[in-house]
């Protein structure tokens, strides 16, 4: 059986498996299922990227997810415009003045003989900016949070078109990881991922606590969308009629419409990054990176820039899994920071990459399929396996109540063994680097 | 100017909450960096087991308290931390045997490992929330306050009071013994000097005939020991919750690196950098300054640095600062 036989058979099992869904429970969890899957394909290859091409360790994938979703936010959402009136120049002068502080102290750092007089330059800078910073930015925020705080009590954002958003959201995350890899980037792979793991933590902070920019934990709903809302559709004479000549009941055909709808959105999206990553991976570029993974010193004596070509693989797959953020957020049609978890955003992607294959942008899409698969089935799976463990227990017996109740805790579990059984018996993933 | 006053206000809010928090954070760090001086990679899964000590402790302490045993005015869980301590290193050798071993053999590289761990993290994750649940758990029994607030005042006649709890009293007392314990086993024992031989130089300690596997197996051994101290009195001072485990994981691995990876000394160094900058820069120091300035200068703001959500961005740009200028940690640790 020869390489491609075996990759279409891999992915036909994965459609299978979604079929089996659709004919078993609906086909609206199944296109569910499909439209996080191709999404979360996307973040895996925006992964293998920086892993498979460059080897680079960024377990900061939830933050630049999350800062896609406030890009949707930001674009699309109406501006407050009563709100921008109380504080948005203050806001904005006191961010500028923050930012005027830290160039002004790199440029002291840059520019002046190291010594004790640099230092203490530096810390009055940063020290007096702050408060000044402070001073401005506090009670524009008030006045900005006092706005109708039940509803907006946020700047709001520039109201334009949804899609807009997703290519600002992989600007926003190329530029917080041009910041992160100009500082981390060179040193240790451990140290990286510390960092990343620590700037996705404060992202999210971030998003949870400044009101005035994302509503914080008060979550922006109703953002707009890109396809029209079911209810509207059903209303539709034509899409009605339409419908019933096919067949199908109105409220069933819309959910199904504008699933199918997202899906394909999201499904040219997947295309063109995969073909953009083939192109790149087949390039010259792409040859260099790998150079670059496999020995660094070799390359380092080839006269490549090491470090330049880091910082922007890193940037690159970092942008690539801001727009997959922003899709995400469109297709919730909400931001809400709190459901923002490491292990679904950060670790599970890594799973995707390790069992997809690393080094390998089909692998990639086909662990993101898979995996989010499992990870959305193995819960009823578990379910009903805690079910027929306990069959035989009494009814209402502790041990059984409880073995019923964590069956939801099973897919953590599972995700650990499936990575581990990888890792051991395949390290090279289900469909390897050639 | 009420000079006593704003010592002892000062001490309520930042100091022995900070002494209690840089030993709980120092205990855990200590924990990483000997799995980094010995096995030479970072271990992702190191607050997951924290959490699953502190989780087979409290499972005894409940037993315990079910049966009506206790220590008194200490908390139960005293009693029930050996249990948790053996659980867990039953479970790391386990983890050892199944998994790493295998790619120590083959000798993967560190950052194969920290993948690997990434697995058992979930592993360990889902092991936890599957027994406990994700839900916070309480299990502290006995005297909750060495001394109270009201009885500092009255003994003092101090306006400000200063309470100390009975954790943050047992975390600092129990962090003690067990870090003299630790340095008495590295620096004075047979065994504890192979380790530090072979975290220096794997080849030469080969040479010399030291057995690597029982170097890793002690070295698990005294990790699982201090992951569980470690995370139970977390757990005791604070609350038990699962996911605050994993998010322990920045500052521990913060306070290990600004500490020097691989250093001892340097871990418990860098838990107190770390928790004293958390508890300085989230404090409202409104409450020290009305003593200290006179009123007219009075603040009316909290005169607080930054929110306490952002105390993760503390630890973090202390790490950077060290990372930038001293990368090997204050004290001289590893580089790979």
């Amino acid at each position: 059986m020869n390489d491609t036989v075996k990759n279409i058979a891999l992915f036909g099992l994965v459609a299978a498996l979604i079929a089996i869904t659709g004919f078993m429970q609906s086909w609206n969890s199944a296109l569910l299922i499909i439209n996080l899957g191709l999404i979360s394909s996307i973040m895996a290859i925006g992964v293998n990227l920086q892993w498979g091409f460059a080897g680079l360790f960024n377990i900061g994938i939830m933050g630049f997810v999350a800062l896609g979703g406030l890009a949707a936010v930001l674009v699309s959402m109406p501006p407050t415009t009563e709100a921008w009136a109380a504080g948005g120049f203050g806001v904005v002068t006191g961010l500028l003045l923050g930012a005027a502080t830290v160039v002004a102290a790199i440029m002291v750092m840059k520019r002046m003989q190291p010594g004790r007089v640099r230092v203490i330059t530096m810390l009055v800078i940063l020290i007096g900016g702050f408060f000044v910073f402070r001073a401005v930015f506090d009670p524009a925020v008030e006045s900005v949070e006092k706005v109708d705080p039940a509803i907006t009590g946020y700047l709001g954002g520039l109201g334009l078109n949804i899609l807009v958003a997703w290519p600002v959201g992989g600007l926003f995350a190329a530029g917080a990881a041009w910041l992160i890899g100009k500082t981390a980037l060179g040193l240790r792979s451990d140290y990286l991922a510390i960092a990343t793991l620590g700037i996705a933590e404060i992202i999210i902070a971030i998003l949870k606590n400044e009101d005035w920019l994302s509503r914080g934990v008060k979550n922006v709903i109703g953002i707009p969308r890109p396809l029209p809302y079911e209810i509207d559709l059903q209303k539709d004479a034509d899409f009605v009629e339409t419908a019933a000549g096919l067949g199908f009941d109105p409220v069933m055909a819309s959910t199904l419409y504008v699933k199918i709808g997202y899906g394909a959105l999201f499904l040219a999206v997947l295309l063109l990054v995969l073909l953009l990553s083939q192109l790149a991976l087949k390039s010259p570029w792409g040859r260099m990176m790998r150079a670059i993974r496999d020995n660094e010193v070799a390359a380092e004596a080839m006269g490549k820039d090491v470090t330049r070509r880091h910082l922007q693989i890193f940037v690159i797959g970092s942008a690539i899994c801001g727009i997959a953020g922003a899709m995400m957020t469109t297709l919730d049609g909400q931001l809400t920071p709190g459901t923002y978890q490491p292990l679904r955003f950060t670790f599970l992607i890594w799973v995707m990459v390790i069992v997809g294959g690393s080094g390998n942008n089909f692998g990639a899409v086909l662990g993101g399929m898979l995996i989010w698969f499992l990870w959305v089935q193995v819960e009823p799976m578990g379910l009903f396996v805690m079910q027929v463990i306990t069959s035989g227990m009494a009814e209402g017996s502790a041990l059984k109540t409880h073995l019923i109740e964590s069956a939801a805790h099973m897919r953590l579990l599972t995700m650990g063994v499936v990575l581990l059984m990888v890792l051991r018996f395949s390290p090279r993933g289900l469909i390897p680097e050639k | 100017m009420d000079f006593l006053n704003a010592i002892v206000a000062l001490s309520n809010y930042v100091i022995v909450p900070g002494i209690a928090y840089g030993s709980q954070l120092a205990l855990g760090a200590l924990g990483v960096t000997l799995i980094y001086g010995i096995l030479r990679f970072s271990n992702f899964a190191h607050g997951d087991t924290m959490a699953f000590g502190a989780m087979v402790t409290i499972l005894v302490t409940w037993w315990m308290q079910s049966v009506g045993i206790s220590l008194g005015p200490l908390p139960t869980a005293l009693l029930a931390l050996p249990f948790g301590i053996l659980a867990t290193m039953a479970l790391l050798l386990a983890t050892d045997r199944l998994v790493y071993r295998f790619y120590r053999e083959q000798k993967a590289k560190p950052v194969i490992l920290v993948i690997v761990s990434m697995g058992v993290m979930f592993i360990m994750n889902g092991l936890v929330r599957f027994i406990i649940g994700p839900n916070d758990q309480k299990f502290l029994d006995g005297e909750r306050f060495i001394i109270s607030a009201r009885e500092f005042k009255a003994l003092t006649g101090l306006k400000e009071g200063l309470a100390i709890k009975t954790t943050q009293g047992l975390t600092v007392v129990t962090a003690v013994v067990v870090v003299i314990l630790l340095f008495w086993f590295l620096n004075r024992t047979r065994t504890g000097k192979s380790m530090r031989a072979y975290s220096d130089n794997e080849d030469l300690a080969l040479l010399s005939g030291i057995n690597p596997e029982r170097v890793v197996m002690y070295t698990w051994l005294i990790v699982a020991a201090l992951a569980t101290i470690a995370g139970t009195l977390y757990g005791l001072d604070k609350t038990f919750k699962p996911f605050t485990y994993f998010q322990l994981l920045l500052p521990i691995f913060a306070s290990a690196i600004v500490g020097g990876l691989g250093n001892p000394l340097g871990a418990i160094a860098g838990g107190f950098v770390i928790a004293f900058s958390e508890v300085t820069i989230t404090y409202a120091w409104k409450k020290v300054a009305r003593y200290l300035l006179p009123e007219n200068l009075e603040p009316d703001s909290l005169v607080q640095l930054l929110s306490t959500d952002y105390k993760f961005a503390v630890s973090f740009v202390i790490l950077l600062i060290v990372l930038l200028f001293k990368p090997t940690g204050l004290f001289k640790g590893k580089s790979v």
